[in-house]
């Protein structure tokens, strides 16, 4: 297995998709907190607006080998990480730079994600998050798994500190389960 | 290192983290977005026992800096924090403070005004309060927010100073945002720098009743406002003795004002808050196109640096400041232009200043904003402008 797609890149930018309540927020914050364990340099912000459950929510992973000093906003992410299939392509794929990586969370095969998006200058990964989320958290809290898919297509924080931010975040039992399920995603993605 | 754990903190929790380690005794807050989470962090630290401080729930921001300003004057070490509407609110009460000379020191997570209604971050709050006499300082990273926040508690202290404080930073950019911050493992070292003394100023106490903030009848009133005046004056050096201080105590270095990529420059961007780190990049950026400017940032705004500006303007042929407030119907609408315009006048200086009003309710501000400003200069020089006659609105619809 060799999905390192982003090791020539000295920095990432990430944008989380999701909808209030699904923890794109909480992900992309575990994530930066995981690289900052780790030693390298990072930023995690939602997007600011109304915060209310079920509404299209939006936050954002910044990580580098080198210190960040910029404040603006990403527009143009590298990778796109969508926790909702349910969402508008159209809205996901906003900005995804030529060679970026989507990362879906989805039943669809990858060439139905393909034909969905419309792009051919991408390289897309897919994972049914809700699947795992709900055999091991017996809920559709997808967010860790979507970390572990994360973790295996762009490998630039490894999973123990990603592990190691959630045991931070979670009671020790949510933790766990949360950590499984992450396990689990990082085994079952599949990339094209 | 040791001594410091590097963890992941917004700018709201390295403020909520400083108010913890310099062990503050009272809090009194009122929450609003995008402050909110300073407190809730301080109230976790009070429930968990970190911090030893009563914290004063009060119905309306005018409330917390009133309970502050009663509680700094028994000698307590007070923190509040705040932003937008909420400072609007305290405003009656940022001048009793500093006028009853009280070290009381306050985070602003920065946001725009009301209407219409924007929770988004710029600067309108903070340069609202420009005439207040507090010291006014902005800083552009979590880190920053930490370590300004305990400079602040050292130099509103100071017995030649007793001036209230404040610490601004980006709302939401900064507020919300995770960086990697280095706290102390241990609040020890912090208190061996800001050490809780018996309090230098005349405080209440039943035992010894005083009467603070009486009349001041046209023969004393001058007198009082005069002494804030020498109060302020004196906060240059203190805050400069602060500074040097804490670099040398923690190896992190600081100044009035920061600068980047100077040397060879002859035209620098003056921002200040987040926006300084986008222009630092938009400069490593513009280097490699070939176009050598620096940047500066602007990181005490009250006292105002004119001795280290003019260090840096002195040799340059433009500076480019950009603003994040807008001050209405003024001589030159950006607060920081205008103030710079009246050093380099004052001092004869030839060069040109180009005035920018940018990222106002929180319009966003890329890199490639940041050099075509830079390239908007270029020409104006080209054409012989040496003072915009107004602001560039920058982006505005």
């Amino acid at each position: 297995m060799k999905w390192y797609f982003m090791l020539n890149l000295k920095r990432v930018e990430i944008r989380w998709h999701g909808r209030g309540g699904q923890g794109a927020v909480t992900a992309a914050t575990i994530l930066a907190e995981a690289a900052i364990y780790q030693g390298k340099h990072a930023q995690a912000y939602p997007e600011f607006g109304a915060e209310r459950r079920g509404a299209p929510v939006r936050a954002y992973t910044r990580i580098s080998d080198t210190p960040i000093y910029t404040k603006a906003p990403i527009t143009e992410p590298d990778v796109v990480v969508v926790l909702d299939s349910s969402l508008s392509s159209s809205i996901y794929i906003e900005g995804l730079k030529k060679n970026g990586i989507l990362i879906i969370n989805t039943k669809k095969s990858i060439s139905e994600i393909k034909k969905d998006v419309s792009r051919d200058d991408i390289k897309i990964a897919r994972v049914d998050a809700t699947k795992i989320a709900l055999e091991i958290l017996k809920a559709p809290f997808v967010n860790m798994a979507m970390l572990g898919a994360v973790a295996k297509v762009i490998p630039v924080v490894d999973v123990m500190y990603i592990e190691e931010a959630i045991r931070e975040s979670f009671r020790p039992k949510i933790a766990e389960a949360n950590i499984q399920a992450l396990r689990r995603a990082y085994n079952e993605v599949e990339v094209a | 290192m040791s001594e410091w754990i590097r963890i992941p903190l917004t700018s709201n929790y390295a403020a909520a983290y400083a108010a913890k380690d310099v062990d503050v005794d009272v809090v009194a807050a009122y929450p609003i977005t995008p402050q909110t989470p300073v407190v809730e962090r301080i109230a976790e630290f009070i429930a968990n026992g970190e911090l030893q401080a009563e914290m004063i729930h009060v119905e309306s921001e005018h409330t917390a800096l009133s309970a502050c300003i009663g509680a700094a004057a028994t000698g307590a070490r007070v923190f509040t924090a705040t932003s937008a509407q909420g400072l609007e609110l305290m405003h009656e009460l940022l001048f009793i403070a500093s006028g009853l000379r009280l070290p009381i020191v306050m985070a602003i997570a920065a946001r725009a005004l009301s209407a219409p209604l924007s929770i988004w971050g710029d600067y309108s709050d903070v340069m609202a309060t420009r005439d207040s006499s507090w010291i006014t300082m902005i800083a552009s990273t979590a880190q920053e927010v930490y370590d300004s926040i305990i400079q602040a508690y050292k130099a509103a202290e100071h017995s030649d100073v007793l001036l209230p404080a404040m610490v601004a930073y980006d709302g939401f950019m900064m507020s919300h945002t995770y960086e990697p911050v280095y706290v102390a493992k241990d609040r020890s070292i912090i208190l061996e720098f800001v050490p809780k003394k018996k309090p230098s100023w005349n405080i209440l106490d039943p035992d010894k009743p005083i009467t603070i903030g009486a009349v001041g009848n046209p023969d004393w009133y001058y007198e009082f406002k005069y002494q804030q005046v020498v109060a302020m004056e004196n906060s240059r050096s203190v805050l400069r003795q602060v500074f040097e201080e804490f670099s040398k105590k923690f190896g992190r270095w600081y100044n009035f004002i920061e600068t980047y990529n100077m040397d060879g420059s002859d035209i620098a961007i003056l921002t200040y808050g987040g926006l300084y780190g986008t222009a630092i990049e938009a400069v490593d950026i513009m280097k490699k196109q070939g176009l050598n400017v620096g940047t500066i940032k602007l990181r005490v705004f009250r006292p105002w640096p004119e001795e280290e500006l003019l260090k840096i303007l002195k040799s340059l042929k433009a500076v480019i400041v950009i603003d994040r407030a807008i001050s209405f119907g003024a001589a030159l609408e950006g607060p920081v232009a205008m103030e710079v315009l009246t050093s380099v006048y004052k001092k004869g200086l030839s060069t040109a200043l180009h005035s920018y009003i940018a990222s106002i309710g929180q319009r966003a501000v890329m890199e490639e904003d940041i050099i075509a400003i830079v390239k908007k200069s270029l020409e104006l020089l080209e054409k012989g402008v040496v003072i915009t006659e107004k602001p560039v609105y920058w982006g505005v619809r």
